[in-house]
């Protein structure tokens, strides 16, 4: 292509990107060298059904004038970042002190906010990932052999999980997993233990998430590798059979080597994707046992306390583990790629 | 002519009625607020002004949104409905304006103690009462010979009896969610241990403290009575806990009282065997281990004067002694409105007030402090580390937050 119709084709998407992609980045890296102004406070009454009381309340008059010269607020650099609240620097540094051996360290430093999502979050990826590669192949490859007729209805109830809306989808199991519901009490049954709760225990809850989470992504990659079951070379595979190779070595040596850009792809949505878990957290009100980076902005910007600078401090630090956790795949597809073509 | 005279008499009539209700606004109205029974009521008051557009948004996420949807200028929101948990974020971003001139012009209904003054003047209009305390369930305590629980103990001793029973096998109940819910249970036992959730008057945090300590152990005996499931339960959860019959004794909302059992499906067991009774004591402590609310609406800063005047009228209609006239809305909250006589579902409320109850705190750091709890306690409800860690831990949490926010 040349490169002046390349640059015509390209500028729309170029523009798009850089609005609403590039400039909100920059505009949060910004938030996160900031807080807000230190506050003036002063004692005032207040007087509601119950009486009339001192209290501590923000001189708003005072503080407005250093609002409105810098309305960015106080610059402190990288703070935030290495506050408790982040990367906690000053509690780490203490904690490998105080431990005698990785273990306890990583026990020590796991009650962090930061790192207790981080081990979660990473828990989580590095199990749904490869379960849901493998298994959306396997139903891939199975339904690629059922009969022509069926095909349709099977695809069309493999692709219900990923049609139902996260959040639903984990409310509804929610319930169901319910020490009194069909799932929980079934298991109550099975174990002969009228007291398991999934809910209850931190590991039972994250391999309740870890389940939810392979059961909700398998028909993305089911239908991505499907559609490329059907570009298969034909010709290949029967001099396979004719050589004698059976299914399994037909499937490793032919089948997998020709989807394999299809699973560098698949693998890089899913990383991503699994990377900012998020709604099953919510859905499974699980946040006394597991929270990830994403519920800690969701966290900082709900309710009263409205932390902006705390959550721009994550989203950062959610990109650059998203940027560090894509890295290898991204150099391998570098070298791969053939410039002279 | 009769057809002509039914005519001109039915537009007298419609004339005369509406004017009855003497609300007219001239500007629009745009609420917010959560969205429990009273504050339905309150809503639909405001909509029944003419003259202009009344919307209301209410969300039980309403917390995540007034603030937003006040800062714009002209504010999406005219009027916030909030207690004095929520208040303090529109006060501490400057986003609801005095409201002493419209009191004096449109307010003659208005009772002095429902009027929030805030260093003298007026910022927002209260119309009901909330506290937690004591709902339970007469029938089992009446069989199994156990008074009412006037003190945490008397319920630790009272679940043990009746799971012992059998009758029940996780008695106790209460909206143990981690996050707010819980947070907001361990003030509650805090304050009732004696404690005080900030040094003096400043920011400085105070609940690594034998109170605090006194205050977890408390609400970890009471979760060994309680459904497994606990730390996944917020009031609504509870509530149908109760309904099902799988909860005994709980510290439940009284604005959740009135309405606990009248859900469909509710066995008559559970229908006549509820009743309420006041907060409950702690540790021998004098103070409820309880926090007292109340339920209020603000106006806006950024808009103009007239659509600040539309709304002080609209809301001011819909909390008019008048409403009180029907019996349903009467007994939804304890209605700090000229008139209101106390109906049965609000004796726990009454109570919790006559003993003294501590109110909640309206400090511009409260909500930070609260986050704090709400994000450290589930470790220790766990048994994942001990008191004293979780509340260090706690006040680290607050600390980092309150800097951020630069309160210290």
């Amino acid at each position: 292509m040349k490169h002046r119709t390349f640059f015509w084709f390209i500028l729309p998407t170029f523009l798009a990107m850089f609005f609403f992609i590039t400039l909100p980045i920059i505009s949060v890296v910004i938030q996160s060298f900031h807080t807000p102004h230190d506050n003036i406070l002063i004692t005032v009454e207040n007087c509601d059904p119950f009486g009339c009381k001192k209290v501590t309340s923000i001189d708003h008059e005072a503080t407005k004038e250093l609002k409105n010269e810098k309305p960015l607020g106080k610059f402190v650099g990288l703070d935030i970042y290495f506050d408790r609240g982040h990367l906690a620097l000053e509690q780490v540094k203490q904690h490998w002190n105080n431990s005698e051996n990785l273990l306890s360290f990583l026990s020590l430093i796991s009650d962090l906010p930061f790192y207790k999502a981080i081990f979660f979050t990473l828990t989580f990826t590095f199990t749904v990932t490869p379960i849901m590669l493998f298994l959306g192949l396997l139903i891939a490859l199975g339904v690629n052999a059922f009969n022509r007729k069926l095909k349709g209805l099977i695809i069309f109830f493999s692709l219900l999980p990923m049609i139902v809306t996260p959040l639903i989808g984990s409310i509804i199991l929610f319930w169901m997993i319910d020490s009194r519901g069909i799932v929980g009490n079934f298991l109550q049954i099975m174990f002969e233990n009228p007291n398991l709760s999934l809910k209850a225990s931190t590991s039972l809850t994250w391999v309740t998430l870890i389940v939810y989470g392979v059961w909700h992504a398998i028909p993305f990659s089911f239908i991505v590798f499907y559609a490329g079951l059907q570009t298969l070379p034909k010709d290949q595979i029967e001099s396979a059979q004719i050589d004698g190779a059976n299914t399994f070595q037909q499937t490793i040596h032919i089948i997998i080597p020709h989807i394999m850009p299809l699973i560098t792809f698949v693998t890089l949505m899913q990383l991503m994707d699994n990377f900012r878990v998020f709604e099953p957290i919510i859905g499974f009100n699980a946040e006394a046992h597991a929270t990830s980076l994403s519920w800690i902005i969701f966290n900082d910007l709900g309710g009263e306390t409205r932390q902006l600078s705390a959550a721009a401090t994550s989203s950062i630090l959610t990109i650059i583990g998203i940027i560090i956790l894509l890295l290898p795949v991204l150099i391998k597809t570098w070298r791969e790629f053939d410039f002279k073509k | 002519m009769k057809l002509l005279l039914i005519k001109v008499f039915s537009i007298l009539f419609f004339l005369v009625s509406s004017s009855a209700f003497a609300c007219s606004i001239s500007a629009r109205v745009s609420i917010v607020g959560n969205e429990f029974p009273a504050i339905q009521t309150v809503g639909a008051g405001a909509k029944e002004c003419k003259g202009a557009k009344v919307t209301a948004n209410l969300t039980a996420d309403h917390q995540k949104i007034n603030v937003a949807g006040m800062s714009s200028k002209p504010a999406e929101y005219t009027t916030a409905i909030v207690a004095n948990t929520s208040i303090v974020a529109l006060l501490n971003n400057d986003l609801i304006r005095p409201l002493d001139d419209l009191v004096n012009k449109h307010g003659k209904d208005l009772k002095k103690n429902q009027l929030i003054t805030i260093d003298g003047k007026i910022m927002a209009v209260a119309f009901m009462a909330n506290a937690q305390h004591l709902v339970y369930r007469k029938d089992i305590l009446k069989k199994l010979n156990i008074d009412v629980p006037k003190t945490y103990e008397e319920m630790l001793a009272a679940a043990k009896k009746i799971r012992a029973s059998g009758l029940v096998k996780n008695p106790v109940g209460g909206a143990y969610k981690a996050g707010w819910n819980l947070a907001q249970e361990f003030n509650n036992m805090f304050i009732g241990y004696g404690g005080s959730h900030f040094k003096g008057n400043s920011a400085e945090p105070n609940v690594n403290s034998d109170a605090g300590v006194k205050a977890l152990k408390m609400m970890k005996s009471l979760s060994e009575y309680m459904n497994p499931d606990f730390l996944t339960h917020d009031s609504n959860a509870t509530n149908a806990e109760f309904r099902a019959g799988n909860v005994a004794i709980m510290n439940m909302w009284g604005s959740r009282a009135a309405t606990l059992v009248d859900a469909d499906g509710v066995s008559m067991e559970v229908k006549n065997g509820m009743d309420i009774a006041g907060p409950m004591t702690v540790g021998g402590g004098k103070t409820p281990a309880s926090t007292l609310f109340w339920d209020g609406w603000t106006v806006a800063k950024k808009i103009s004067d007239e659509e600040a005047e539309a709304t002080f009228i609209a809301m001011t209609n819909a909390i008019r002694p008048s409403i009180l006239d029907n019996e349903d809305i009467r007994k939804q909250a304890v209605w700090l409105i000229e008139g209101y006589k106390p109906t049965d579902a609000a004796r726990g409320v009454f109570a919790a007030a006559k003993m003294n109850t501590t109110p909640y705190p309206m400090l511009p750091y409260a909500g930070l402090m609260h986050s704090a709890i709400g994000k450290e306690i589930s470790d220790f409800m766990q048994g994942k580390e001990t008191a004293d860690k979780t509340l260090s831990d706690i006040e680290d949490a607050y600390r980092a937050s309150a800097k951020e926010k630069g309160f210290i």
